[in-house]
């Protein structure tokens, strides 16, 4: 019997590693941008493209930036909490529109209504890039002084909303 | 088994179908040599499972574009595959850089063939010792050999 012992206990040891890999998200991947200064770009308002949106307008407040397009399914599935959000007006919310036809972004906005602050409009998905965006709906929290202070990947739930987004949004606000 | 069979048929002519696909983006074969070799060092963030070089995500496609830029504009392959990991982490690359982070990573393969030859040594050591000191006794032998020496007869 005892020599099973320790066969058991390195299976064990093995069981207990597998499980907790089961509860993690490959999809999260640390973003390496975090506590570096959000990526400046300039781009056209959707809903106004002889006016610009720029990172430098945002200085001196705490805002989040949402990279959402049409044709993303799980931006529809977070789109409500957005909205219900926005109507707080605890923070700006930017978005950014990653990839997307202009008349498809308008329409989806008028139908499942218009959370954001500003949109700004990133058609080639070039700024995407640089924010290391890989699988929309993607937000950031950025500070006062323009650094990114936290991403979160895939639709944002009541949850994630209530315990990481918020108190952090409050904590860099004061 | 002949329905399996049509099936992986039906699998493998579709993957076919998919490589024949692949278009050359670049007119210039020493770039598109070079995007290939700096493409297949970086992981597809969308299909991780993929290389940059093999995915077919709109992302990667996007990513190729970007490097494909970079090489015309005449940056090396190590400033291109540090582009890629300030934007999106070590994650991208399929050889991390050794660090205190990704020790483990590098190591624990060693590490466990390590362990592992070390409780086969001493597993080995032990049957021996187990071998030398149950031996036989001086008065078993006679025994043994006189039980022997009967059979014989």
């Amino acid at each position: 019997m005892k020599r099973f012992l320790l066969p058991l206990a390195a299976f064990a040891v093995l069981v207990v590693f597998l499980a907790i890999g089961l509860t993690h998200d490959p999809r999260e991947v640390p973003s390496p941008l975090i506590g570096k200064p959000a990526p400046a770009f300039t781009l056209p308002q959707l809903h106004d493209a002889s006016k610009n949106f720029s990172v430098a307008d945002m200085k001196g407040q705490v805002w989040l930036l949402n990279v959402w397009a049409s044709w993303c399914v799980s931006c529809r599935e977070e789109h409500p909490l957005l909205v219900e959000f926005a109507k707080t007006h605890a923070v700006p919310v930017i978005g950014l529109d990653y990839k997307d036809q202009v008349a498809d972004a308008k329409q989806w906005l008028e139908k499942l209504g218009n959370p954001y602050t500003q949109i700004a409009v990133d058609s080639d998905g070039r700024v995407g890039i640089d924010y290391g965006v890989y699988g929309v709906p993607e937000t950031y929290v950025i500070d006062k002084q323009g650094i990114i202070r936290m991403k979160h990947t895939g639709p944002i739930t009541p949850a994630s909303l209530a315990q990481k987004i918020l108190p952090l949004v409050k904590d860099l606000s004061q | 088994m002949k329905r399996w069979l049509a099936c992986l048929f039906i699998v493998l002519a579709a993957r076919m179908a998919f490589a024949a696909e692949a278009p050359l983006l670049a007119a210039d074969e020493t770039v598109e040599k070079r995007l290939v070799a700096i493409s297949e060092e970086l992981r597809c963030l969308v299909c991780q499972n993929e290389s940059l070089a093999g995915s077919r995500a709109d992302l990667a496609n996007d990513l190729r574009r970007e490097i494909r830029k970079m090489i015309a504009e005449g940056k090396t392959d190590q400033e291109i595959l540090d582009f890629m990991v300030a934007r999106y982490g070590d994650f991208v690359l399929y050889r991390p850089p050794v660090k205190p982070t990704t020790w483990l990573l590098w190591g624990g393969p060693f590490l466990l063939m390590g362990g592992g030859l070390i409780t086969l040594i001493w597993l080995l050591r032990r049957r021996r010792q187990l071998v030398a000191t149950s031996g036989l006794s001086d008065e078993q032998r006679t025994l043994a050999a006189s039980l022997l020496d009967k059979t014989d007869q």
